[in-house]
């Protein structure tokens, strides 16, 4: 241990997948897909007071406005799988709001489609 | 013994990184894949409006990493990482660009991929055809609309595109677009080429 930068690196180890996570299992995939958006619900008020470190550290992120699941695991560094299942636990407990993706429908898509590529046209000529 | 997260291990993000007009907005996406060192995350930054993230998977499935981590401090686990970008293309679609090396092994982040995306674009290098075979196979099996993007970055002169779609196997319709994964317009040309497909595609 010689440097700070190891201890840091060593510390995250200590942080065990289990305790972060509370134990909960993986939320289903349709729940919470990579791309689901997430913001932190209005007034939370004296609600907070029981999360956790890592509860409130994604709570936190979310509160100035909306990530996705992968964005929001990109940004604190934290594996996926983890941030998927304490994400699930904040929405269940009222502290999060979530945009889902739409699921696929051949009208939807075609709709969809269209605003991507216009989308595309207009920012790339 | 837990580290508590200093504020240091979560900075305030600036407001660029949020999605802008977040509460109207759907959220589709569209993979880039390709073999090792294709360009993926090249393509992602040159057209991502944030500077591209990487998020990491443990094994599979965190359940297997959890059982993995008891007692066995140290133990080296299988990392896999995605890359991706975000473009706001209006204020109803926001489109996510996930890049993941092509390997059956990670099934699970595959499956997260894949699911619900609008279709896939498939980087290949144009001297290392036989690379890309195993992506191909991975895009067909799970369903989705690609086209191929040859990343032409070295100024040889390209394979002709017949000659290309015969070594990939390729159906006559799937679009064949060559691009250069470090330039903007390029990238952004090869991703309507894509979805000009799909469009049809989906008609």
């Amino acid at each position: 241990m010689t440097g700070s930068e190891e201890f840091e690196l060593e510390s995250a180890d200590l942080v065990r997948a289990y305790v972060i996570t509370k134990g909960r299992g993986l939320p289903d995939d349709q729940q919470l897909s990579l791309i689901t958006l997430l913001t932190a619900a209005p007034e939370q008020g004296q609600r907070t007071l029981h999360l956790s470190p890592e509860e409130q550290r994604l709570l936190d992120i979310c509160s100035a406005g909306y990530l996705s699941v992968a964005e929001i695991a990109g940004h604190t560094k934290l594996p996926l799988g983890v941030v998927r299942i304490v994400l699930a636990g904040l929405t269940e407990g009222g502290h999060l709001v979530t945009r889902p993706p739409v699921p696929r429908a051949r009208q939807a898509d075609k709709e969809i489609l269209l605003e991507v590529l216009h989308g595309l046209q207009a920012k790339f000529g | 013994m837990v580290s508590r997260p200093s504020s240091a291990d979560a900075p305030g993000l600036d407001a660029q990184q949020y999605v802008q007009g977040g509460a109207t907005q759907t959220a589709v996406k569209i993979l880039v894949v390709g073999h090792f060192a294709v360009g993926k995350t090249t393509f992602i930054g040159s057209i991502s409006e944030i500077e591209p993230l990487s998020t990491e998977e443990t094994m599979t499935r965190v359940a297997a990493a959890v059982d993995d981590l008891k007692g066995v401090r140290g133990k080296t686990t299988t990392t896999v990482a995605m890359d991706f970008g975000r473009l706001t293309l209006s204020e109803r679609v926001v489109l996510y660009l996930f890049g993941t090396p092509g390997q059956l092994r990670f099934v699970q982040m595959w499956e997260d991929m894949a699911r619900g995306a609008l279709g896939a674009l498939i980087l290949v290098d144009p001297e290392r055809l036989a690379d890309s075979f195993a992506v191909i196979d991975l895009i067909e099996q799970y369903g989705l609309d690609y086209a191929i993007a040859v990343n032409h970055f070295d100024g040889n002169p390209l394979r002709a595109e017949a000659a290309l779609r015969e070594a990939l196997d390729l159906l006559d319709d799937t679009p064949v677009v060559t691009c250069d994964a470090r330039d903007e317009k390029s990238s952004a040309a090869a991703l309507t080429t894509l979805v000009r497909y799909l469009l049809d595609r989906a008609s």
